[in-house]
């Protein structure tokens, strides 16, 4: 069922490829009938999760017991299976991802593409990527997933970026593709730890071969740590972001940020915290002042920017900064201590990835907009839009609210679990984080102001028309599920809770 | 019955976000719904306060969502309904036809929304959510004419201001947790383990300032007035501002229990009555001056938070609610009619409205403390309760500044127009429309409530209140003291006023009162001392990113074909020279390795020998060394 809901996009890229002399309408339609029906699959999944109980005996010692597991050979001469699952973690971002793609694929309805053929392929086969890493239980796998999205982003900016597309994405790909050099190390120097040798993520984190063994854990969790940083990612590491967001097609920019993005956060909860407990627990103050030195540092450059786009792709640092800081915290739990703070701050990086995913994607997509009307980022170029698109202008302001963690959407749960769980346990950082909620206020509300209010001003020759159906139908989405996660946060932390449970137990045995 | 409680949260925000996203179709709508909810909440409070209703929902891991009426939630819930449905209907009344409804509307219900759960939050989570709701809802109605350069940046300098100080119930929210209470309940703040205590009351103490516009944020409800007036009536003086002293009344143990944090916010609360009280004094706006004045009020309401004066700050809160909002509205009657709030245009304005005129006449004589109106009754139950040094006589200095600045405002309203401008009014007067029963009744009510809480001063009522409120042992004022702020305010007030309505507005401008105007520079000091570093830190930030972090990997990466050319000239042909030089060292040691191979049999002996001897010697050696 699981492996249905990974390789589905892939067949259907697939078919697109082989079937020659489709209409352009006919490639759009079957790319949104394609998105559409693995959001239903995933709906299918999330009704029939049930934390694990029933489905399958779950893995002790890991993030809470799994389902829909399956576990088949692929290179049993190194230890290495096709093994993928979920739980608390992964199924909320696997649900994430199915959102987001459908909503590039409607959003994509709105103009005639070039070469559609293929951007519908390359997103459909990013969609199987993406999925399945998130299920991945086995590193060798996650590793593959991993580099493969690098990989075919690169081509989503390359062939359908704008600006100065072939350098950013060779500078995104050269980036990532360095750190994930560094990730493959990690990943090896874990596997031979272990004894006996295995990639598999279940048994190493029953495992945790590296426990007891201070330099070489750390070494590891190095090698790991600054290739899921790279990917994540985390000041200083963040360089390729700017320039690969504002190259690359609104839906690429979604997608990259919402969903990319998250692996590299996703594999900090996933891979380095269940499997080198003790390491992470010896750097889990420094861990969390780089999560918070990337929140202020995210948070400040985007108050510097005059372009829309990378505006946003600043807060992007900022946001994945918590997340970061959420984990460091956790890890700073001192055993044997009430474990309700360092649940709650897993529990709100769990909901940050989530929640940025949809209100990033959603900003995003909002800045392809913009710029499909006017031709520029500079929001220096823009005034007054409230009046000549009302429905733009509202749904920009919702989106811009969330992002600055208002609650009422999914953000202030996010944010509020790692503040209140990580002041108790990381003051330091944590404190210092929170000046980073009032800087992307003021700098989203001058967004706003500059963009929307006013006398109206539109860079010359253009006109701004409101949003159209299918942006609407993209955008409203992402924004109502935020708000239905601040509104009403159990139906997300339903899941997300045992599993951040779990993950804050093995930091606190 | 309990789920009661979640009509009142429910209702109104279910009803604003589908005005709000009704889009045409709800713009006629958006009146009489708002109206109705108005109606429907007022019908539900009641037996939400008699029966003291309380309600608990799943929220995050281990805290819930929890709202509860008590006393003192009765009165903000009370009060909240009284406002609203006031300024639903004077708003249904008086901005009829204009544009932009649905989303004034929308807005208005979203924050009784936001302002019931505040007041009625018995938790930080469910607290610090609706108090954030509101601060967006005003961000949005300040900034309700978007076109107007100015209302933009106010709005954003109102929400950013009162989110810096948000950060301190942030704060307060982890230090709870960190301290012991474990579901962030409000009445466990008083026990939490040291340090947190002192986190928590302080940071709730900044959050409430901030919100409260107590010094030194006082600045941003300046820019507030940019918004609509009826929404300075409900948003920016009765409820929302005045969620900040709310909250101190509510936590007023753990401020107690912090030791320090009570006396601070005692004093901070007289110092921003005597300050803010002749920052207003000082204005020449009628809104300006009611905003000033809304900041001096709630000084009393923090000042009696500070002393465990709960009662009498509830008081406080109420009749200021009704009192100020009241004033508003009036106000805003004004500029619709006569295009200005001015004072010195405003001259005469009460004469050519009387309904409204005398309204505003009750609601400025109980601003300033005349009895037997509701503020000087509430203020001297406040009052009753300030024993540390010097509040006393602060509170009383305040109080007679209170009776200044109503002056000031009663003489403008009342004043003989000047000729010219009697003319001028005449002339416009004519197109403009006349007051309506839909504004009269809500100005009728609110005064008759500015009057009515007067009764507080009654021993039995009061001790009624103080029983309500859980503090049957409130220390009530003495006749004495009555009878003082009573002659302070009547003498003050009524000195202001004649001087007021003979002279006109001052045109003395005197450099003090250009600074009190200002309202002291607090705006620009803000902007000096926080955005502009800020943003300079953020212009650095973003320089270093792009010409430092960048061009370091950029350079890192240019790096890689330098050194791969530098490979290429020196170290590939000197391991090209150094393998070459190995192939001729073999290829001399092969032919040196021939030579030996003569083909005669004497010489390979001769070279057998000649190695057993050197294997014998070697092995000799050798054993002779091991």
């Amino acid at each position: 069922m699981l492996s249905v809901v990974v390789f589905l996009p892939l067949l259907a890229a697939g078919v697109l490829i082989a079937l020659p002399r489709l209409t352009p309408r006919a490639v759009q339609t079957t790319w949104v009938a394609a998105a559409g029906v693995e959001l239903v699959l995933v709906g299918v999944l999330w009704s029939g999760y049930t934390g694990g109980r029933g489905s399958g005996e779950g893995a002790p010692g890991f993030a809470g017991p799994l389902a829909y597991e399956t576990d088949l050979e692929w290179i049993p001469s190194i230890g290495s299976g096709y093994h993928i699952g979920v739980d608390g973690l992964s199924l909320p971002l696997i649900a994430m991802t199915a959102v987001l793609f459908l909503a590039c694929a409607v959003y994509s309805l709105r103009a005639r593409q070039e070469r559609p053929r293929g951007y519908a392929a390359l997103f459909l086969a990013l969609q199987t990527v993406s999925t399945g890493l998130f299920a991945a239980l086995d590193l060798l796998l996650f590793f593959v997933f991993f580099d493969l999205s690098i990989a075919l982003m690169y081509f989503v900016i390359a062939g359908w970026g704008h600006g100065d597309p072939a350098r950013s994405a060779l500078r995104f790909f050269l980036y990532t593709f360095v750190g994930s050099l560094a990730l493959l190390v990690g990943f090896i120097g874990l596997y031979l730890a272990a004894d006996p040798h295995t990639f598999d993520m279940v048994e190493l984190a029953g495992q945790t071969p590296l426990d007891g063994r201070a330099v070489a854990g750390g070494a590891v969790l190095l090698a790991i740590g600054v290739g899921l940083a790279v990917k994540t990612p985390l000041a200083p590491f963040h360089t390729w972001l700017p320039p690969a967001h504002t190259d690359a097609p609104a839906a690429g920019s979604a997608i990259l940020a919402g969903v990319l993005l998250k692996m590299g956060a996703y594999g900090f909860a996933r891979i380095a915290l269940p499997i080198l407990p003790d390491a992470w627990r010896a750097w889990a103050p420094g861990i969390a002042a780089l999560g918070a030195a990337s929140v202020l540092y995210g948070a400040l450059v985007a108050l510097a920017q005059h372009d829309f786009k990378r505006m946003v792709a600043y807060t992007s640092v900022n946001h994945m900064g918590y997340v970061v800081l959420g984990l460091g915290a956790a890890g700073t739990a001192a055993a044997g201590t009430a474990p309700q703070a360092a649940q709650l701050a897993v529990s709100g990086a769990a909901v940050q990835l989530v929640s940025h995913g949809l209100l990033t994607g959603a900003l995003f997509l909002l800045a392809g907009v913009l710029h499909a009307r006017g031709g520029v980022y500079d929001m220096g170029a823009y005034s007054g839009l409230a009046g000549a698109a009302p429905r733009f202008a509202a749904v920009l302001a919702v989106a811009a609210f969330g992002s600055l963690g208002l609650p009422g959407l999914s953000g202030f749960i996010a944010e509020f679990q790692v503040f209140t769980g990580g002041l108790g346990l990381a003051p330091i950082p944590t404190a210092f984080a929170l000046p980073g909620i009032l800087i992307t206020a003021a700098l989203l509300l001058r967004a706003m102001q500059r963009l929307l209010l006013g006398r109206r001003r539109l860079p010359p020759g253009t006109a701004f028309g409101d949003l159209r159906p299918a942006e609407s139908a993209a955008i409203v989405p992402l924004l109502v599920l935020s708000v239905l996660i601040g509104v009403l946060p159990r139906t997300l932390l339903d899941v997300v809770a045992p599993a951040a449970a779990a993950v804050a137990e093995l930091v606190l045995r | 019955m309990d789920a009661l409680i979640w009509i009142l949260v429910g209702l109104p925000a279910a009803a604003g976000a589908l005005v709000l996203t009704g889009g045409n179709r709800a713009e006629r709508a958006a009146a009489p719904a708002a109206v109705a909810v108005a109606a429907v909440l007022a019908a539900v409070a009641v037996p939400a306060v008699l029966h003291r209703l309380a309600a608990t929902a799943p929220g995050l891991p281990g805290i819930g969502f929890g709202l509860a009426v008590d006393g003192l939630a009765a009165v903000g819930v009370c009060t909240l309904a009284a406002v609203f449905a006031a300024v639903a209907v004077f708003s249904w009344g008086e901005r009829e036809g204009e544009g932009g409804r649905s989303r004034y509307y929308g807005l208005l219900l979203v924050f009784a929304a936001a302002m019931l759960a505040t007041v009625m939050a018995t938790d930080l989570l469910t607290l610090l959510m609706a108090w954030e709701v509101m601060g967006a809802v005003s961000y949005g109605l300040i900034a309700f004419h978007w076109r107007e350069p100015r209302t933009g940046s106010s709005a954003a300098v109102a929400f950013l201001t009162t989110r810096t100080a948000d950060l301190g119930m942030y704060a307060a929210a982890g230090a709870a947790l960190a301290g012991g209470a474990h579901n962030l309940d409000l009445s466990e703040l008083a026990g939490l383990s040291a340090p947190w205590d002192h986190v928590a009351a302080g940071g709730l103490l900044v959050a409430a300032a901030g919100k409260s516009a107590q010094l030194p944020f006082a600045f941003w409800l300046s820019r507030a007035m940019d918004g609509p007036s009826p929404v300075s009536a409900l948003l920016h003086s009765a409820t929302m501002v005045a969620a900040g002293g709310y909250l101190l009344l509510r936590v007023q143990p753990a401020l107690a229990a912090a030791g320090w944090a009570a006396g601070a916010a005692a004093y901070l609360g007289a110092l921003t009555a005597l300050v803010m009280g002749a920052v207003a004094c000082a204005q020449r706006d009628l809104k300006q001056l009611l905003a000033a004045s809304t900041s001096a009020q709630l000084g009393f309401v923090v000042l009696a938070a500070g002393v465990g004066g709960v009662s009498g700050g509830a008081a406080q809160f109420a009749a200021h609610a009704a009192a100020k909002s009241l004033l508003f509205l009036v106000a805003g009657v004004w500029l619709v009619r006569l295009g200005t709030q001015d004072l010195g245009r405003l001259r005469g304005a009460a004469r050519r409205h009387p309904v409204a005129g005398a309204c505003f006449a009750i609601g400025a004589l109980a601003l300033g403390g005349i009895p037997p109106l509701s503020l000087w009754a509430a203020k001297d139950l406040v009052l009753a309760a300030a024993h540390l040094p010097g509040l006393h006589t602060a509170g009383l200095a305040a109080s007679a500044l209170a009776a200044g600045y109503a002056g000031v405002a009663l003489a403008a309203a009342w004043g003989r127009p000047a000729p010219s401008a009697r003319h001028e009014a005449s002339a416009s007067s004519t197109a403009a429309p006349g007051v309506g029963a839909a504004v009269r009744l809500p100005l009728v009510g609110l005064a008759a409530a500015a009057a009515v809480l007067g009764a507080l001063a009654l021993p039995s009522v009061h001790h009624w209140w103080a029983v309500m409120l859980g503090h049957p042992n409130a220390p009530a004022p003495g006749p004495v003291q009555m009878a003082l702020s009573a002659l302070i305010a009547v003498a003050v007030l009524g000195a202001v006023a004649l001087a007021g309505t003979r002279r006109g507005v001052p045109a003395a401008e005197r450099r003090g009162v250009r600074a009190l105007r200002a309202w002291l520079g607090l705006e620009r000091a803000a902007r000096a001392a926080v955005a502009v570093p800020v943003l300079a830190a953020a212009r650095g930030l973003a320089a270093f990113d792009d010409r430092v972090l960048d061009r370091a990997v950029t350079g890192a990466a240019a790096g890689v074909p330098l050194l791969a050319g530098a490979l290429g000239r020196r170290v590939e042909p000197a391991v090209d020279a150094a393998v070459t030089a190995l192939a001729a060292g073999v290829r001399n040691l092969g032919a040196q390795a021939r030579r030996p191979q003569t083909g005669l049999l004497h010489q390979y002996y001769a070279q057998a020998v000649a190695v057993l001897a050197a294997a014998a010697l070697v092995f000799v050696v050798a054993s002779a060394v091991m």
